[in-house]
This record gives C-alpha cells, sequence and structure tokens, in this order.
C-alpha cells in the first residue's frame, strides 16, 4: 500500500507542472500584453515598464515561466488589481468556506444517492422506482445555477423557510446553525446533478448483484432479506458505486463554483466570478490553481480508497 | 482514471455495461420500445426547437432588443406577449427564439469542433504509439486534472468575452474526452485481420489510418458526441450565466437567467422560461444520445 501511495504521488507531479504551466499562460490569453492584463487599464506606462522588467516579461516565454513558478512557490501571486491586496491574502480565507459547501454538497449527494438509489433497486420497475428514475433524469440535465434559483423561489421567497443569501463567516456571531441554514439550499443544489448520477448507478449496480447466482443460491436457502442485502448484495455492488462517486468530485467543484454565485456564498466560485467582472487576472491565477490542486488532492484520495477497498487496483 | 472527471455521456456508458443481463425478456423488450420512443420524440423535439429558433425570429414584429416601458414585467399570457415581458419590457418569446440560437449554437459547435480534433488525435496517438502517444496523452492528462467547469471559467475568464471565447474554452476542455475514446477505438481495430492486409499490401501509414480506422473509430465518436452535446449546452448557459458569453443587449438563454435573477423576487418567469428552455433541450439530447447508443449497440438486441 505504501508503495502504490508513493507511485500514485510520484506520478502526480509531471501533472501539477503541466496545471502550473496552463495557469502561467491564462495571462497570455488575455487581450492587449501581459503587462496591462496584471496591472489594470489604470496602470500609467512607468509602471508596465517596471513590471516588465521585475517578471522579465521582455524574456522568453519559459524563462518567464520558471520565474514565475519561483514565485509561486514561495506563495507571492501578485497583488490584485481591482483591491490592491496581496492575491494570497484574499484566496486563502475563501478557501474554507468553499471546501464546507463541497463537502455538505459530497454527504448530501452520497447519503441521498444511496439510500433512494437502494430503495430504487428493492422495487424495481414500481411506480416509485419509474418516479425516482424520471426526477434523476431531469436533475441530472437541468443547469445547477438555474435549479439553485428555483429552489431560491419555493423555499426562500414562497416558502421563507431558509435565506437566501448572507453567509457571512463561519466564525461569525451566527454560530455553527446560521451557517447549517445558509449552506442548507447551496449544498443541496450542489448536490442534485451527482446525487442524480449516484442514485442511477447504484440502482443499477444492486439489481444486477440481486441477480447473481450465489444471492439466488442464498434467497433459496431462506436467507432474512436484510442478511441477504448485508451479507451478499450491498458491498458486491460496491466498486462501480465508488469509482463514479469518485468521478463526480469534479462535476461537484464545478457545479459548486457556479452554486457560490447564485448564493453569495463568500468561497473561491465568488471570487472568481469577481476577478472575472474586474479582469483582475492575479486572482483568477491564484484561484484556479487553489481549486486545480485541491481536485488533483482529492483524486488521489478517492483513488487511495478505492485501492484499499479493492486490492486489484494496487498493481495496477 | 486520475484526475477524470464525469460526464453525463461517460457515465451513462458505464451504467450501460454494467445493466442486468437477467429480468423478464418482456420487460427489456417494452423498455428498449420506451426508450426508442423517448428518442423519437426528443428529436422532434429537436427538431422544433431548431425550426423555431431557425426561421421564429424571421417572422415580422418580434424585436429582442424592443424594450417597451409601458410593458414591464407582464406575466406569461399578456396579450401581445404571449410569454410575458421582461424588467424592460423586452418580449421575452422573442428573446427566447433568438437568445436560442446562440445556445444551441454554443452546445453544438465546440462538441463538433472537439469531436474532430479528438478523432485526429486518437487516431494518431493509437496507430502510431510510441512518444508521439505519450506526448499527446500526457497534455491531455493535464487538462483532467481541472475540474471541467472550472477550466473552462478560467479560459473564458482570461480572454475577452463572447461566443467564440465561449465555444473556445468549451472545445479545449472537451477535446481529451473524444482523444481518449478514439485512442481506446483505434488500439481495438489495429490488431484486426484487414487493418494488417492492408498495411501487408503496402498502404501507407496515413492511408491505412484514413481508409480503414477511421470508419471503425467515426462510430462511436458520433454516439458519444451526441450525448455530450445536452450537457454541452448546460455547461455553455454556465458561462453565459457568469458574463462570459454573448453580451447585453444580446442574449443566449444562459444570460437570460442571469438577468432575470435580479427580479426573481418581482417577475419570476423571466428567470424560469429560459431555464426550461436549457433543461427541455439538453434532455431531448441526452434522449436522443441514449437512443443512437442503443440502436448501434450490439448488447440491446438480446434485451
Amino acid at each position: 500500500m505504501a508503495n502504490f501511495i508513493l507511485r500514485r504521488i510520484i506520478g502526480v507531479v509531471p501533472v501539477i507542472c503541466g496545471v502550473s504551466i496552463v495557469i502561467f499562460l491564462l495571462v497570455h490569453l488575455a487581450p492587449g500584453d501581459a503587462a496591462t492584463a496584471l496591472l489594470g487599464p489604470q496602470a500609467s506606462e512607468a509602471a508596465k515598464q517596471e513590471l516588465r522588467h521585475t517578471l522579465g516579461l521582455d524574456q522568453s516565454l519559459p524563462v518567464q515561466y520558471l520565474a514565475w513558478l519561483a514565485r509561486t512557490l514561495r506563495g507571492d501571486f501578485g497583488v490584485s488589481i481591482a483591491t490592491h491586496l496581496p492575491v494570497l491574502t484574499l484566496v486563502l480565507p475563501r478557501f474554507g468556506n468553499t471546501l464546507i459547501l463541497t463537502f455538505g454538497s459530497l454527504l448530501i449527494a452520497i447519503v441521498s444517492g444511496y439510500v433512494i438509489g437502494l430503495l430504487s433497486a428493492l422495487r424495481a420497475n414500481s411506480l416509485f422506482d419509474r418516479l425516482i428514475m424520471s426526477v434523476t433524469l431531469l436533475a441530472g440535465s437541468a443547469p445547477p445555477f438555474w435549479l439553485g434559483l428555483i429552489l431560491v423561489l419555493l423555499f426562500a421567497i414562497q416558502l421563507r423557510w431558509l435565506p437566501v443569501s448572507g453567509m457571512d463567516d463561519v466564525t461569525g456571531n451566527g454560530g455553527v446553525m446560521d451557517v447549517l441554514r445558509h449552506l442548507a439550499l447551496p449544498a443541496v443544489t450542489t448536490a442534485m446533478g451527482p446525487a442524480a448520477v449516484i442514485t442511477r448507478i447504484v440502482r443499477t449496480s444492486l439489481i444486477e448483484a440481486l441477480g447473481r447466482p450465489h444471492v439466488r443460491v442464498a434467497r433459496a436457502k431462506g436467507l432474512k432479506r436484510s442478511e441477504l442485502l448485508r451479507r451478499h448484495v450491498i458491498l458486491n455492488a460496491l466498486p462501480p458505486v465508488i469509482t463514479i462517486t469518485g468521478l463526480q468530485l469534479g462535476y461537484l467543484l464545478g457545479g459548486a463554483l457556479l452554486t457560490e454565485v447564485v448564493f453569495a456564498w463568500p468561497g473561491l466560485g465568488s471570487l472568481l466570478y469577481d476577478s472575472i467582472t474586474a479582469r483582475d487576472l492575479p486572482v483568477i491565477q491564484a484561484t484556479t490553481l487553489a481549486i486545480a490542486l485541491a481536485f488533483v488532492l482529492a483524486n488521489i484520495v478517492v483513488d487511495l480508497i478505492n485501492a484499499k477497498l479493492d486490492p486489484r487496483l494496487r498493481e495496477a | 482514471m486520475s484526475g477524470a472527471n464525469s460526464s453525463a455521456g461517460i457515465v451513462e456508458a458505464v451504467s450501460a455495461a454494467a445493466a442486468p443481463g437477467s429480468g423478464s425478456a418482456r420487460f427489456w423488450r417494452l423498455k428498449s420500445f420506451a426508450r426508442n420512443r423517448a428518442a423519437l420524440i426528443s428529436a422532434l423535439v429537436l427538431v422544433g426547437v431548431v425550426g423555431a429558433v431557425t426561421f421564429g425570429p424571421l417572422i415580422g414584429g418580434l424585436n429582442p432588443d424592443d424594450a417597451d416601458n409601458l410593458a414591464r414585467y407582464a406575466p406569461m399570457g399578456s396579450p401581445g406577449h404571449l410569454l410575458g415581458t421582461d424588467q424592460q419590457g423586452r418580449d421575452m418569446l422573442a428573446r427566447l427564439l433568438f437568445g436560442g440560437r446562440v445556445s444551441l449554437l454554443v452546445g453544438v459547435a465546440p462538441t463538433l469542433t472537439a469531436g474532430v480534433i479528438g478523432l485526429a488525435l486518437g487516431l494518431l496517438s493509437g496507430y502510431v504509439r510510441g512518444v508521439v502517444d505519450q506526448i499527446i496523452m500526457r497534455c491531455l492528462d493535464v487538462v483532467f486534472a481541472f475540474p471541467m467547469v472550472l477550466l473552462a471559467i478560467a479560459i473564458a475568464g482570461a480572454m475577452q468575452p463572447g461566443v467564440l471565447t465561449e465555444i473556445i474554452a468549451i472545445t479545449v476542455i472537451l477535446v481529451p474526452y473524444f482523444a481518449r475514446l478514439a485512442r481506446t477505438a483505434t488500439e481495438s481495430v489495429v490488431p484486426m485481420p484487414f487493418v494488417e492486409a492492408a498495411r501487408a499490401a503496402g498502404g501507407t501509414p496515413s492511408a491505412i489510418m484514413l481508409r480503414y480506422i477511421l470508419p471503425a473509430v467515426f462510430g462511436p465518436v458520433i454516439v458519444y458526441a451526441t450525448t455530450l452535446i445536452g450537457l454541452m449546452i448546460v455547461v455553455g448557459s454556465g458561462l453565459s450565466f457568469l458574463g462570459l458569453g454573448v453580451q447585453p443587449p444580446t442574449a443566449d438563454w444562459g444570460a437570460m437567467v442571469a438577468e432575470g435573477r435580479v427580479v426573481l423576487r418581482r417577475a419570476s418567469h423571466v428567470t424560469i422560461i429560459p431555464g426550461v428552455a436549457i433543461l427541455i433541450v439538453s434532455l431531448a439530447f441526452n434522449f436522443l444520445g441514449d437512443g443512437i447508443r442503443d440502436a448501434l449497440d450490439p448488447r440491446t438486441i438480446r434485451r
């Protein structure tokens, strides 16, 4: 297992290098020259000249990249165009809020997906099952940001159960209950798409497992249903379910970015949105890098869980 | 699978592979019939939508930017405004029809472009192998290391907002999916006797790739493209929702949802209508993709 972890970590190094190159190149996608992109249109010609010199923008691209990488590794992401604050001080506090939202939605997606998928599989082809399958199709096809607005319309405006936005800070005076109240709608919004996919795969996987010969034998022996499920079905049906759940992480993170904008959730997604509106490239770069690194790390964790559960994967 | 994002297409493909082989045969026939009917209805819906957004705007009297100050916030079913008006008194039906042109373009164009590029890269990778394969695949791994939507937002956010920007950003995130699929398909075709025969007959690599392998790889790519268009219309509308696509006063469906959001309390139909349009089109493409896949998948005949 230790060997597997080591190989996995070494394997990720070139990918992270590639990710950093892509993020470095974002500046060069921007219209106009890089100095203007980094300092904003109001900057004076002298300031731009100075930045070109300090960043080595007059040098070749590879040299520029290495200089950028060295600064980034030191935690120096430059200064925000819009706020003139160091980028790192903007990004770091937002990170925790995005983690709260992502974990909350992941939890909702997994629990609801597994429970509903199980109930659906046990009553396959019943009215309940068909209803659930239709709902998952709808939830899986709808744009998440729009679903969020529909939930706002329903639960915040019509029923007045939950707040629309206004989440401040976990350490704020509202305490945990306040955070949970504000978390409910964004987390459910973000969770819906992944929950739909997980429900479908749990159902398919369980129906398949229920039809296997050893399950029929166990049933013929007169094993109780709960015992049958626990001992012969659920664990056997798990591998594809875990794989698909892991694959939902990217979708969930991407969806969370848009949900944050809808609900004014003070995380990296809103920061990304604000910095795009302000054409604040250093912040766009740092935010993108932070989310991408978190995603790469999360994928390693998923692979480790998979390998832990299925020894065959450790050989691959 | 490290770093791979999910997509409806992949997930559906996986669930299809895990589909049960048991169950009563009659049920499967019924289900197959029902699914084909869904695909058929979806195809008709899509033809209707494409027809409406293509020819609807040509009918006189519809102007998406014509703001009638006296008719702001008109609800659905108002005289002269079938779908009501928005906060500026602009006709929702006109905006929906004109906006649909952009939304469909942003879903379809990148999928086709990425399909062609991915097909070429996958074919090359799978046939030539070696260093070329390694370089192409490692580069594509980098794209997989980003959550799909994040990379699209970052690319579009760095560039000048606009329809072309959206199309480029979505194309970039899609190419790796098509390339992997095409590479796998190529690898499965290369060992076949007819390829070996072509090689023995002295065919050049490019001729073998184009004449013998491409036709075999083309099918899966087309099926995959159909299943992805629905998702890409949703992703594209997300970018527009963030203001990265067409700029006001022009709007596509995603931008319309963003405009409606401001007046959600006062006039919810401004938000609901464009979202329903996105949902219907994305659902229809998903059904159609499933239908085409099932029709071409020999396993479904057994059902």
